[in-house]
């Protein structure tokens, strides 16, 4: 695909994109106890110069013409099986290279974040060594250049996500937890490893290129299967309905671990490749595309109904995230690409912070997650207090930080094409992120200083700001979560025209519209910051909470119970599935396999109990037999005619 | 004047079986060597014999390869029954019987 030697320079530098923090987490994995604290330093300069070999690849992609800016380099020849070739090669182009520099950049922040945050755990050295296997996995399914790498890169990411979700697996629910989301995950990779040979079989060809080219003559039928098998995989990596219910328990793992791979990174993995596979989505005729669009809003909407009753923290910000994903998909599925894409890094940005600030909280609390327990820690913690007030504005679409213009470019996109379902979908959902995301921010940061008992010390507060290395994370996040919105600004579209040969032409409401739309979304979003201010600020909330949680107790207690859907999944999938390992290792292992075995000895030693006794162990009775025998062969031959 | 091939063959012959019955019947392991050094040595007769009707060497030239063998076996068998002799105190072949089911 490179157009001529000197066109594809920008890409020659992708394998070193990939192989720095891969080599990082060998030399952790195999010297970790060595290196002892240097770990975080050596993981965290591993991941940097990965962002810097991403911004020279960037820059060079810059200074690349407008034609030959997709650029291939070839690490090796990998699979050839008679005609059917795979190469590991690595494609560096608009849609890549933001995706590497989202990765890489706020991989970097919270690598070092993890400095501060990690200081003082027994198995420091493995975590960084996890943390830089994450990223090299991450990278490669970024820059693959065809859906098979892709692949070996999706199922290293969730291979890293189950490591460090139950890193502290001497914790039951940690334990259990990784195994929830690796099962969960494995579903949905089912599906897109059916849906890579669906492509195969449809296109004779991996190369991501070739396969979005040849899907334009795909049979409609074949291509919304192929399609739906795809976004199945994806369902289960980004955590949308209904493979979502493995991202809130993976909260269970360290805080820099549910803002790197389960809120910016690993997550976003389903909308980039929908975003890749784009061509195949639509050459079913608009059958995925709606199921895409559709199952991202609603579970937008679900995500964010339970958010809103959730006490614990990081569980709250999960389901943001998983709501915020809904969001990517309903972009993706009204072909609004680069809004999808949009939004994706800005949610990376702030969502981030958000995760990373809920992490000095429980750092300053000694593990305190829930809310109820907290209050006003704006005043004793300044420095997260405020960052995570920028992320909160960020997220709920206040003009102008930079969620406002993200979410607002995926509304006016689904206005334009006409879904005006789903644009009040995510309308419903803004208000209700608003509200939620307030809830916490108030209830936490705002108000009179509330810690838990052991915090307090000689009837003073005691609790800690954010240490430097954590701050050091925060405050870039938080800026880039306030102009992060100059990326696509309305108008410019900076973001949109540069991912635009990549990804295709989407349009855009012009008059009036956009000022309507936008001014609706600042509404409701004013509107979810009132009510919650209404309910955990004024002092009359208390009692308010209570009346409405008293009319309404029924769906409350429902959303506080996650809807039921996890009981229902374990009556439905997981008690079957126990019955079936029981049944398969207590009677079918057990009876029919020993059965088979032991009846094989049992037959061959039956048999060989008469046979035994013809040794008799004497001597003279061996030489009779062989006298005997030497007699009767002589007698056959004699009768025969052979001897004489 | 000669005696007929004949009578050394049924020499041989009488010499063979009675080695054979009494490698059978005998316990006592030195006796059976000294019967199967009978049976042999009938061997080593009916090859001489044929030698001598043939009128050629090939007979004579096996009975050294059947005395280099028994020599051998002799070497062997004597070591083992010596030692089975010192462990038990006898020689008798009925009380080795280990090596069975």
């Amino acid at each position: 695909m490179t157009l001529s030697a000197d066109a594809g320079a920008h890409a020659t530098l992708a394998p070193y994109i990939v192989a720095l923090p891969l080599a990082g987490a060998v030399v952790l994995l195999f010297f970790g106890k060595r290196i002892g604290r240097a770990a975080g330093v050596v993981a965290s300069g591993a991941i940097a110069g990965s962002f810097a070999l991403g911004v020279a690849s960037y820059l060079g992609l810059l200074a690349a013409g407008e034609e030959e800016r997709e650029a291939s380099v070839r690490v090796f020849d990998w699979i050839q099986a008679g005609d059917f070739r795979v190469a590991a090669d690595l494609l560096v182009d608009q849609l890549s290279i933001v995706m590497v520099l989202v990765v890489t950049g706020v991989g970097t922040l919270i690598h070092v974040y993890s400095i501060g945050y990690m200081a003082g755990d027994p198995r420091y050295p493995r975590f960084f060594a996890y943390l830089n296997l994450f990223a090299a996995a991450m990278l490669l399914l970024v820059l693959a250049d065809n859906v098979l790498l892709l692949y070996v890169g999706w199922e290293g990411v969730g291979l890293c996500s189950y490591l460090l979700i139950g890193f502290w697996f001497e914790r039951r629910a940690a334990a259990n937890a990784a195994k929830k989301a690796f099962l969960v995950n494995r579903i949905g990779d089912f599906a897109f490893m059916l849906g890579i040979f669906v492509l195969v079989s449809e296109a004779g060809t991996l190369v991501v290129g070739d396969v979005n080219r040849a899907a334009a003559d795909f049979d409609p039928g074949i291509a919304t299967i192929g399609a739906l098998l795809l976004f199945a995989g994806a369902t289960g990596k980004s955590a949308q309905i209904p493979l979502y219910v493995w991202l809130p328990d993976a909260m269970e793992g360290p805080t820099p671990v549910s803002a790197l791979i389960h809120a910016a990174t690993m997550v976003t993995a389903g909308v980039y490749m929908v975003v890749r596979m784009g061509p195949v989505f639509e050459a079913s005729g608009g059958a995925a595309l709606e199921v895409v669009a559709w199952i991202g809003a609603l579970t937008a909407l679900w995500a964010a109904l339970m958010a809103c009753f959730e006490y614990d923290i990081k569980r709250v910000l999960a389901y943001s995230t998983i709501s915020q994903l809904g969001y990517m998909f309903l972009a993706a599925g009204v072909r609004a690409y680069s809004a999808s894409m949009f939004h994706l890094v800005t949610h990376a940005f702030f969502k981030a912070l958000m995760f990373l600030g809920a992490g000095a909280v429980m750092h300053a609390l000694a593990g305190q997650v829930d809310m109820r327990k907290m209050g006003g820690l704006r005043k004793v913690m300044p420095i997260t207090g405020v960052t995570f007030m920028l992320g909160w504005l960020a997220i709920s679409g206040i003009v102008p930080f930079s969620g406002f213009f993200s979410k607002d470019a995926i509304l006016a996109s689904a206005w334009q094409e006409g879904r005006y379902a789903l644009w009040a979908l995510g309308v419903g959902t803004a208000l209700l992120t608003a509200f939620y995301m307030s809830r916490l921010y108030l209830r936490v940061f705002e108000g009179p200083v509330v810690v838990p008992g052991h915090a307090r010390e000689h009837g003073g507060v005691h609790v800690h700001d954010a240490p430097p290395t954590m701050a050091a994370a925060l405050v870039p996040l938080a800026l880039l979560s306030v102009v992060g919105g100059v990326l696509n600004l309305p108008g410019a579209l900076t973001l949109e025209h540069f991912l635009e040969p990549v990804v295709g032409h989407s349009e855009v409401p012009g008059g009036l519209t956009p000022w309507l739309l936008a001014g609706a979304a600042l509404l409701v979003a004013a509107a979810g910051i009132a009510l919650a201010a209404a309910l955990y600020l004024a002092p009359a909330g208390e009692a308010r909470r209570a009346r409405i949680h008293g009319r309404a107790r029924v769906p409350i207690d429902a959303a506080r119970n996650k809807f039921f859907v996890d009981a229902i999944y374990g009556r439905a999938f997981v008690l079957p599935g126990k019955a079936l390992s029981s049944f398969a290792a207590n009677t079918v292992d057990a009876r029919l396999i020993d059965g088979i075995v032991n009846g094989t000895g049992r037959l061959v030693a039956g048999a060989s109990e008469g046979l035994r006794r013809w040794q008799t162990g004497y001597v003279r009775s061996y030489g009779a037999t062989f006298l005997l025998g030497v007699v009767v062969i002589f007698s056959i031959l004699f009768v025969r005619g052979v001897v004489m | 004047m000669s005696i007929a091939p004949g009578f050394y063959l049924a020499l041989a012959g009488m010499m063979f079986t009675i080695g054979a019955v009494g490698a059978l019947v005998r316990r006592n392991a030195i006796v059976i060597f000294m019967f199967i050094e009978l049976m042999l040595n009938a061997i080593n007769l009916v090859f001489v014999t044929f030698a001598r009707v043939h009128g050629n060497l090939d007979g004579q030239v096996l009975v050294f390869f059947v005395l280099v063998v028994a020599a051998a076996e002799v070497v062997v068998g004597l070591a083992i029954i010596l030692v089975i002799a010192r462990r038990r105190a006898s020689a008798n072949v009925d009380d080795v019987s280990l090596l069975r089911w």
